[in-house]
């Protein structure tokens, strides 16, 4: 073992007893799920070396998870860590984002938390990007080894969850089977805390259930009738909400509400206190006011901590394969106990985000009409009313629309294939006769470029 | 040699790839469609308009997102009326319901004078699993059988409730294109041939 090594060995001694020698729980007989046939872990300092310079870790979010993630990721060994968040600091982040200090108030999270952890451990390279995670494109987030997520939101672990599965690329075996290609294939571990609830998921885009697979499980959100905020509130946030849904837009036809801006804040909360005294309702504070307008929900600090320590646990593991993987769900229940158990979301085959939809060859020629039909006769569509859309289609997204919009698009029947589309499209079909959309990929035995 | 194992073999394979990838100019990446463009496409392909109804794209029929649906009772309090609601389907949609509003002033004790509509499914009992049917028929409903017990009108609710001939009287006056004093304000009605 040559000097460096040794150094950073000793270094990182508590990991290094991980990754440099077997134990009953090393992952000799690989339980993971990605390999197959099975990859069993070999202890060897290189493991060590290849967390510490090569592999490179995102970390998707510098909020309340993602400041404990850089923590307890850089501490794991991981030399080369990006972190993505849009966010500024704001003085209420202080209490739990202990990677910031007063005086960061109003600077990138991102950037702050980078400068930090680079300050406090040395030899790590913390790369911050301070955009929404909309602005990078696949090229960008290829270019990681694992991908570890600390949202809030729904909605952006949803094109998060999309964009990575959109990387995976399928090769097909000598058994005419098409798989994904491994090494196309970026896990993702999504930690997510709610006051003292937590889970921690471990997504393979194309080989376990996605986010959107599984996106029926999470209850829409809480919304209170109109017609109680109307006309009989009986709690503060009822009154809240009338300043805010009723009262504003009457008032301001053509304002915006900007639910960050302080003076929005303000005029909310004046409506409401107002309100709420007609209705001899007591508790329409500012703060309670931001809450209710910005949706937030308390968030607790160790269950930051032990969420994000499971996701770092997870990322070294998937990473060094040097014991089994959580597959794929863990749920934490602080407020109940400590049991956290675990349970494994499934994949559903027809997900249009991670599926790897239905081929179906051609000519370029074929018209619409035609490849309808195809659509009918084959065993694994029997679709017999399709509607077809494609992003960024020759003549429009939209190529047929059954229906009421059907006379707009009847002229397109006998049109061919290739003014419409390219070879190895991903058509997006829905069917009344099937309840999910599907994907159907159409490719040219005749291309001619 | 060591043989390197899982995703430290995998690392290498990328690189290469990354590295071919490079030398043949890269493949455009495809856009994704939203996904709830994609619902939309499958509740506008399989939506059914009873006689008496009419939908419209005022962006143009690409902009499945933004539409209008007029709905015109032919029984009721509110027969011959035309009534026309703004559908707002947000991208998050069916997780989140439409925001739907009515642009017709309408006297009517669970459409407030704002155009909000006070219909459950709505909010508070929105389910992915319902569509832009569901919605409409919501709507045609409440213009066939206004509910007094869930005012957003409270007005209009009260005076149902009190005298509903009055009413129904009332209303139909408003439909010859009067004004009418409502809370506060006076307001301009559309007549209705």
């Amino acid at each position: 073992m040559d000097a460096d090594l040794t150094e950073e060995a000793e270094r990182f001694g508590d990991v290094s007893k991980i990754l440099m020698r077997t134990g009953p729980l090393a992952n000799e007989k690989n339980f993971g799920t990605l390999f197959s046939p099975a990859v069993s872990f070999e202890p060897m300092p290189e493991v060590l070396q290849f967390i510490r310079t090569m592999a490179r870790v995102l970390v998707v979010g510098a909020g309340g998870l993602g400041c404990e993630l850089l923590k307890d990721l850089a501490l794991s060994g991981f030399g080369n860590i990006d972190v993505i968040d849009m966010d500024t600091i704001d003085i209420s982040n202080l209490n739990r984002q202990f990677l910031f200090r007063k005086v960061d108030v109003g600077r990138p999270k991102a950037t702050v938390a980078a400068e930090f952890v680079m300050r406090r451990i040395n030899g790590i390279t913390v790369t911050p990007h301070y955009c929404p995670i909309q602005n990078k494109d696949a090229a960008w987030y290829k270019q990681f080894q694992i991908i570890v997520l600390g949202l809030d939101s729904i909605e952006a672990r949803r094109w998060l969850n999309a964009m990575v599965c959109s990387l995976v690329e399928y090769e097909t075996s000598e058994t005419g089977e098409r798989k994904p290609d491994l090494s196309s294939v970026i896990p993702m571990v999504d930690g997510g805390t709610e006051g003292f609830a937590g889970h921690v998921r471990v997504i393979y885009p194309g080989i376990s259930g996605c986010f959107e697979c599984t996106l029926d499980l999470f209850p829409p959100q809480q919304t209170v009738p109109l017609c109680t905020i109307a006309e009989t509130p009986r709690n503060a946030a009822h009154c809240i909400l009338y300043a805010h849904l009723i009262e504003f837009p009457r008032e301001f036809p053509d304002g915006k509400a900007d639910k960050d801006d302080p003076e929005y804040q303000q005029w909310v909360f004046q409506r409401a206190a107002a309100r709420a005294q007609q209705f001899s309702i007591s508790g329409v504070t500012l703060m309670h006011t931001q809450g209710v307008i910005k949706n937030i929900i308390p968030a607790i600090a160790s269950t930051n901590a032990i969420v994000a320590a499971a996701c770092a646990n997870e990322a070294l593991k998937i990473v060094c394969n040097c014991a089994p993987y959580l597959d794929n769900n863990l749920m934490y229940m602080g407020a109940q106990g400590l049991y956290a158990p675990t349970f494994k979301y499934e994949r559903n085959p027809q997900c249009l985000v991670c599926g790897q939809g239905v081929v179906l060859e051609t000519s370029r020629t074929t018209t619409l009409t035609l490849l309808m039909e195809l659509m009918a006769e084959d065993q694994r569509l029997r679709l017999k009313s399709p509607s077809i859309r494609v992003e960024g289609g020759k003549q429009g997204d939209t190529i047929y629309m059954r229906g009421i919009l059907e006379d707009e698009y009847r002229q397109r029947l006998d049109m061919p294939l290739h003014t419409l589309f390219d070879s190895g499209t991903e058509l997006i079909v829905t069917d009344p006769g099937v309840p999910t959309p599907l994907k159907v990929i159409v490719t040219f035995a005749d291309i001619m470029e | 040699m060591y043989s390197l194992g899982g995703m430290i073999k995998l690392f290498s394979l990328k690189q290469e790839k990354a590295a071919e990838d490079q030398a043949s100019a890269s493949t455009p990446s495809t856009k994704k469609v939203a996904p709830g463009l994609i619902r939309m496409q499958k509740d506008m392909s399989e939506l059914k308009l009873e006689k008496g109804m009419k939908i419209e794209f005022p962006n143009g029929k690409d902009d499945l997102m933004n539409f209008k649906v007029t709905v015109m009772p032919d029984e009721g309090i509110y027969r011959s009326g035309k009534f026309t609601f703004d559908f707002k389907v947000p991208a998050s949609y069916p997780h989140d319901a439409p925001k739907v509003i009515c642009e017709t002033t309408v006297f009517h004790p669970n459409i407030d004078m704002d155009g909000h509509v006070c219909l459950n499914i709505l909010r508070e009992d929105w389910k992915p699993v319902l569509t832009i049917q569901s919605i409409i028929m919501g709507l045609q409903f409440l213009m066939l059988e206004p509910n007094a017990d869930d005012p957003l009108n409270k007005e209009a609710a009260r005076m149902m409730e009190d005298n509903r001939s009055k009413f129904t009287q009332l209303v139909r006056d408003t439909f010859k294109g009067r004004q009418m004093q409502v809370g506060a304000k006076r307001y301009d009605f559309p007549r209705f041939e």
